[in-house]
């Protein structure tokens, strides 16, 4: 429609960490950027912020981190007016260097001159016999509820995967007065042992990890390591009612319970890297798909940034250093003047995390071998409910050994979720089932829409959304109104 | 039925009225449908494949499992739709279902 009246813009999806540090660095240069978030305030995930009503303090809510919180908060509010910002905004599309907006019932298209993807992560899955019962929720999920609801999932809870997060919300939980079942770490104690030199590139998040550990302890909590998830027992109707497992020295165990939290680190979301074509390479040691960047963030596409976890898994911090350092870039490529001396500092900082996330991943793989075991009558696609012995029926039967071929006869990575919380199952399955190797069984290809829309959508011209977020205003229709 | 979520603080916020298949519920300012809805049911929605019940999953946006309709037809997501006076809210499965095969 009238698109062309809008000049291209500098836009950042996403205003977590990694796009509210890449905003700041812009205007600060004198760029007044296009902020498009899905959200509907500021902070991601990991500094979501609590509705208006709530009084929980800063240190409630984030814990150790609160200083932090606040501040990546207060620099985002400060700069309103010099930004435009479009909230509760969904890019849903990327064509050449034009983005599709979606908005409530509404969307419009915008140019953009430099874009600057700060699209975050999701929660990894691991299938599990059950994890289709209601009171199943992914690690990120849990903390949600607790951090910007005060609830907790359910009256008893287990927490099962690997990694940071699993420690964090476990030990959120139980400060906040909930009850904590269980703690079900995949991973063995001595693999944190051999990833200290690693975890000791960041001493105060070693040290925190270990203090949040150490709380669950104090409190009673089991904390169980290198454990194989069984199932989650209950049925149909009334959902979760335990978990069972083997512990690490092969035991049997049930944990009873009403809601489980899963999640196995973390996956990158990159549909739009990809719509915009980006390369991808595979990382060996995450086992996962990450777009190509350089240490700046540039992408393999020209005016194309990414940034926080969206590009590499490396936690809020890091977020934060590679959001500036991806402005700055920006910012170096437009030719405008940027001080060396910062980038330098970023990038020596973002180095340092890099190694701390590596430690990470050594100290909580991905169980990729329970994946590829995965019984037959376990659901794979729990948005379809499509099993694991399904999958590998179809790829007995079609010879499909690539993931999109294998999702093209499966229907694995074609629900709800779009493959967001079946992909890396899936292709650990696929890989085992044809010649073992991962990197063949390749990644499913982004698709628009990235998230699925109503259908019936007004096509308005950005200028309508712009002026009206130039007055710092918000406008238009909530999602709630327009059925999103 | 009994509940799926609990409260554990910010419980002294104002009331809002809203309908759930019908039947009159109480939520607070500020909840999303989510936490509404499941302050009342351990339930939002039946799975089309016939499953199980479903109750959400990612709570920020990306699974899509927490899709619950109005009395309109109108598609909620619950997860990122903040409650609001008056909503009437169905959990019951509108579409065809077409259950697996046991």
């Amino acid at each position: 429609m009238a698109a062309a009246a809008v000049e291209p813009r500098v836009v950042v999806v996403g205003a977590g960490p990694a796009g509210s540090r890449c905003v700041e660095a812009l205007v600060k240069a004198g760029i007044r950027p296009l902020v498009i978030d899905e959200s509907a305030r500021s902070g991601g995930q990991i500094y979501r912020r609590q509705p208006d009503n709530f009084t929980r303090s800063a240190e409630q809510l984030y814990g150790s981190e609160a200083a932090k919180a606040t501040r990546l908060h207060k620099s985002f509010d400060g700069l309103q007016g010099r930004f435009d910002y479009w909230p509760e905004s969904l890019i849903w599309n990327l064509a050449g260097n034009r983005i599709f907006v979606v908005r409530g019932a509404q969307q419009c298209s915008v140019e953009f001159s430099s874009l600057v993807i700060c699209s975050g992560a999701t929660d990894r899955l691991l299938p599990v016999p059950g994890w289709n019962y209601s009171g199943c929720y992914s690690l990120g999920g849990a903390q949600i509820a607790l951090k910007a609801q005060a609830c907790a999932i359910g009256a008893e809870v287990v927490f099962m995967g690997t990694g940071p997060l699993l420690y964090l919300v476990a030990a959120q939980y139980a400060k906040a007065g909930a009850r904590v079942a269980g703690v079900l770490d995949t991973s063995p104690f001595y693999r944190r042992v051999a990833a200290l030199p690693d975890l000791l590139a960041n001493p105060r998040a070693l040290y925190h990890g270990l203090g949040l550990t150490a709380s669950l302890y104090l409190k009673g909590v089991p904390v169980y390591s290198g454990v194989e998830p069984l199932a989650i027992e209950g049925d149909a109707a009334a959902g979760v009612s335990a978990v069972r497992f083997r512990d690490g020295r092969g035991r049997e165990k049930q944990l009873h319970c009403d809601a489980v939290a899963m999640g196995y680190h973390l996956r990158p979301e990159t549909q739009l890297a990809d719509l915009a074509r980006c390369q991808f390479d595979f990382d060996a040691s995450t086992r996962q798909w990450l777009p190509r960047i350089d240490r700046d963030g540039r992408s393999t596409v020209a005016d194309i940034y990414l940034a926080g976890d969206g590009a590499r898994i490396r936690g809020a911090d890091a977020a934060e250093a590679s959001g500036e350092l991806a402005a700055l870039a920006l910012l170096a490529d437009r030719g405008q003047a940027v001080d060396s001396q910062r980038v330098a500092r970023l990038q020596q900082q973002l180095g340092q995390l890099e190694r701390f996330a590596r430690g990470l991943a050594k100290a909580f793989p991905w169980p990729h071998q329970l994946a590829a075991q995965l019984a037959d009558a376990t659901v794979l696609c729990r948005c379809e409910v499509v099993t694991v012995g399904e999958m590998r029926s179809t790829i007995a039967l079609t010879g499909a050994s690539e993931a999109n071929r294998a999702k093209a006869f499966s229907r694995v990575g074609m629900g709800r979720c779009q493959g967001r919380y079946c992909a890396n199952a899936g292709a650990e399955v696929i890989a085992a089932a044809t010649d073992g190797d991962i990197c063949s069984a390749g990644r499913l290809r982004a698709q628009a829409p990235v998230k699925p829309l109503p259908l019936a959508l007004v096509e308005v011209a950005p200028e309508d959304w712009l002026e009206v977020s130039a007055e710092g205003v918000d406008p238009v229709l909530k999602p709630a109104e327009a059925g999103l | 039925m009994s509940k799926r979520f609990v409260r554990l603080g910010e419980t002294r916020r104002p009331e809002v009225q809203l309908y759930i298949d019908g039947e009159p519920a109480v939520a607070l300012q500020g909840d999303t449908l989510l936490v509404a809805l499941l302050q009342h049911s351990n339930r939002l929605r039946t799975s089309e494949f016939g499953d199980a019940e479903r109750a959400g999953f990612c709570l920020m946006g990306a699974c899509q499992d927490c899709w619950v309709r109005t009395e309109e037809g109108a598609r909620l997501r619950a997860c990122s739709t903040t409650v609001a006076e008056n909503m009437r809210i169905v959990t019951t499965q509108l579409e065809i279902s077409w259950p697996q095969q046991q």
